[in-house]
């Protein structure tokens, strides 16, 4: 470590030098994946929840614009390469293309990243799934903050662009559970869904939880009588970690998993909300827009004055970098939330 | 799989189909005539819309709904109909006259066009019209569409065609040629595009809004079966028709019928008119309309 005597004795200073230390995280791949290290993961969770629910339903058809490796969309093509189109990297043609086939009956999951589907196929997805209510499945990679590859992959706003689309279904799953339980509901339902993929290996968390995953239902998976935590996505994941963290600060903490953010169990959620406990929301996703802004709209319709804490990224483009460093630098990773928590409670 | 090559499927240096007959081309005219009859009475009920698009487009309409759909007018959702996408939503009205022509909509329902309620919108949607396939109306949608839907009927056996309907104007949109790509890359023998080149968009000529020629030499490149007619010939349009039907194959090239017609055809008083993409009619002049439509139709048809 080189001291550096000169530098004014400041705690900026000293924080530099503390940083400058260590090694510096380097981005990883596109995809990082955020287990943690010895976490219990399936690999690959979406594309075999696909294969299983074609064999069940022949009506099920894949579509992927150049990403099907990368969403794992190719154990799909693989199993059925006669029910697989590749699109090429033409992500309006993607989108359209599955409403055309939605139109004669089939039920198409269309996987691309989630920037690409939200920020650059709205309009084909809006008009030609969601208004005539076709049975399409947006399959987003990539969403919130789980890329270090900066703004053109970070779809921290997907859900914000997504929420006001009407018909649309939209689910945040947590974990390999979720996943494989929500693919085969998200084909039996009736008109247009947006999953928000995680892929690769995933880990599996919820299976500790007694849990079920059902289309539009939130799940208590723990109770807790100091603070209720509002979750969805892989920030379900943190929140139980955070929460046994909390256990060893005499903080007694709930875990409310909403994976489906539209349409939202509004019932389930205010119930848990509606009592003298510290209500925190956590998302991967931007503050604007996403399950806080969900949860604080059902918190004021039903009349309730009660606060609601968001730990959700910021309104802004975010860094590129290693995943650790940015869920750390933008409050999303399990000690900052601790630390959040704590604050909180004064 | 498709295992067919593209150039066992080209049509090239096959022999094109027998010469139309002129009792065909008297059909199609007489329904393009009752076509542009029922526009102009729609957009005098309206006192607006695009009625100049409508007459344009009418031989194309008539054509397509007179010679080439198979189609039950009773069961609009037949499951072995082909498919016409109307990918221009503004164009409703003449595709709501081809509707009225090929039994599909009452014609005393015409009335109701653009009116609250009605199940005619100004812009077509699938959701309000039997018959109307999709939403147009956000323009370069229609051939993505189409591509999952030849995509779709091909892989369940299917031996319906799909035809897109779009307009030059819609040549400027990428997506128009992510779907070019795409229907030649999956080699869609049963996708024909009928695009209505009438030169026009909604800022002035298209030459100077967004050059799009050359557009014979663009469909080719990208690998489609490219044929361009004068659009307001209905022989030609038969003929190119049967061409296109005749190459036409579940694994095979998609086709394209490039036609250029003239806004406000058939009516010489709009045919002169300073050409607009919504073009202004007095109240007065409806009936003019009708009369110089009829007298050159009948004229025609005397001659």
């Amino acid at each position: 470590m080189s001291t550096t005597t000169e530098a004014p004795d400041t705690a900026a200073a000293a924080a530099a030098a503390a940083t400058a230390a260590k090694p510096k995280l380097k981005t990883s791949a596109m995809i990082a994946s955020f287990a943690d290290s010895g976490q219990k993961t399936f690999n690959a969770p979406f594309g075999h929840a696909l294969v299983k629910a074609a064999q069940e339903n022949d009506k099920i058809v894949g579509l992927t614009a150049d990403l099907g490796k990368y969403t794992d969309m190719h154990i799909f093509a693989q199993a059925f390469p006669e029910r697989f189109f590749q699109m090429g990297m033409a992500e309006q043609l993607l989108f359209g293309a599955a409403a055309g086939l939605a139109e004669t009956g089939l039920v198409p999951f269309a996987s691309t990243y989630s920037v690409f589907a939200a920020r650059r196929a709205y309009d084909f997805l809006c008009l030609d799934a969601a208004e005539p209510n076709l049975n399409v499945n947006i399959v987003g990679g990539l969403p919130g903050l789980t890329t270090g590859y900066g703004p053109s992959h970070q779809a921290t706003e997907d859900m914000a662009i997504f929420r006001g689309m009407p018909n649309l279904t939209i689910v945040d799953p947590c974990d390999s559970i979720d996943i494989e339980q929500a693919v085969p509901q998200l084909a039996a339902s009736d008109g247009p869904t947006y999953l928000r993929l995680l892929r690769g290996n995933v880990p599996t968390v919820l299976d500790e939880y007694g849990y079920t995953f059902e289309l539009g239902k939130a799940k208590v998976l723990r109770g807790g009588n100091d603070v209720v935590f509002i979750s969805s996505g892989l920030m379900t994941m943190r929140a139980l970690q955070a929460a046994k963290a909390l256990a060893a600060h005499n903080v007694d903490v709930a875990v409310v998993h909403t994976p489906t953010i539209k349409p939202f169990d509004a019932e389930t959620v205010l119930k848990e909300i509606n009592t003298d406990r510290l209500a925190v929301t956590l998302e991967n996703h931007s503050v604007v827009g996403g399950l806080f802004e969900t949860v604080a709209s059902a918190v004021v319709t039903a009349g309730l004055g009660k606060r609601v804490v968001p730990v959700a990224l910021p309104d802004q483009f975010l860094d590129a970098g290693a995943l650790p460093t940015l869920h750390d630098r933008y409050g999303l990773a399990v000690d900052r939330i601790v630390a959040k928590v704590l604050a909180e409670l004064g | 799989m498709p295992t067919e090559t593209l150039q066992d499927a080209a049509p090239k240096g096959r022999a094109l189909q027998p010469a139309v007959s002129p009792e065909r081309v008297d059909k199609i005219g007489a329904a393009a005539y009752r076509i542009r009859h029922h526009a102009l009475n729609m957009g005098e009920v309206q006192g607006q819309g695009y009625v100049g698009q409508a007459l344009g487009a009418a031989d194309m309409l008539a054509t397509v709904y007179g010679d080439q759909l198979r189609f039950k007018a009773e069961d609009p959702h037949w499951e072995a109909r082909d498919r016409f996408l109307l990918s221009t939503g503004h164009y409703a009205i003449g595709h709501y006259a081809a509707l009225a022509e090929a039994g599909i909509v009452p014609v005393e329902e015409l009335e109701t066009y653009g009116s609250d309620d009605s199940r005619l919108p100004m812009s077509g949607m699938s959701t309000y019209t039997p018959g109307m396939e999709i939403s147009g109306g956000s323009l370069g949608h229609g051939l993505t569409i189409a591509v999952g839907m030849a995509l779709g009927l091909r892989y369940q056996g299917s031996p319906a065609r799909v035809f897109n309907f779009l307009s030059d104007g819609e040549l400027d949109e990428g997506s128009t040629w992510e779907a070019a790509m795409g229907a030649h890359h999956h080699q869609l023998g049963n996708l024909t595009a009928m695009v209505d080149i009438n030169a026009l968009q909604a800022d002035g000529k298209t030459d100077t809004v967004l050059r799009t020629e050359p557009v014979t030499e663009k469909w080719e490149s990208f690998g489609w079966y490219t044929q361009r007619v004068d659009g307001n010939d209905v022989g030609a349009l038969l003929a190119a028709s049967d061409n296109a039907a005749a190459q036409a194959a579940a694994v095979g090239r998609p086709s394209v019928i490039l036609c250029d017609t003239k806004v406000g055809r058939g009516v010489p008083l709009l045919e002169n008119r300073e050409k607009a993409h919504f073009m202004r009619i007095e109240e007065h002049e409806w009936q003019t309309c009708r009369e110089q439509l009829t007298a050159g139709y009948e004229g025609k048809a005397s001659a």
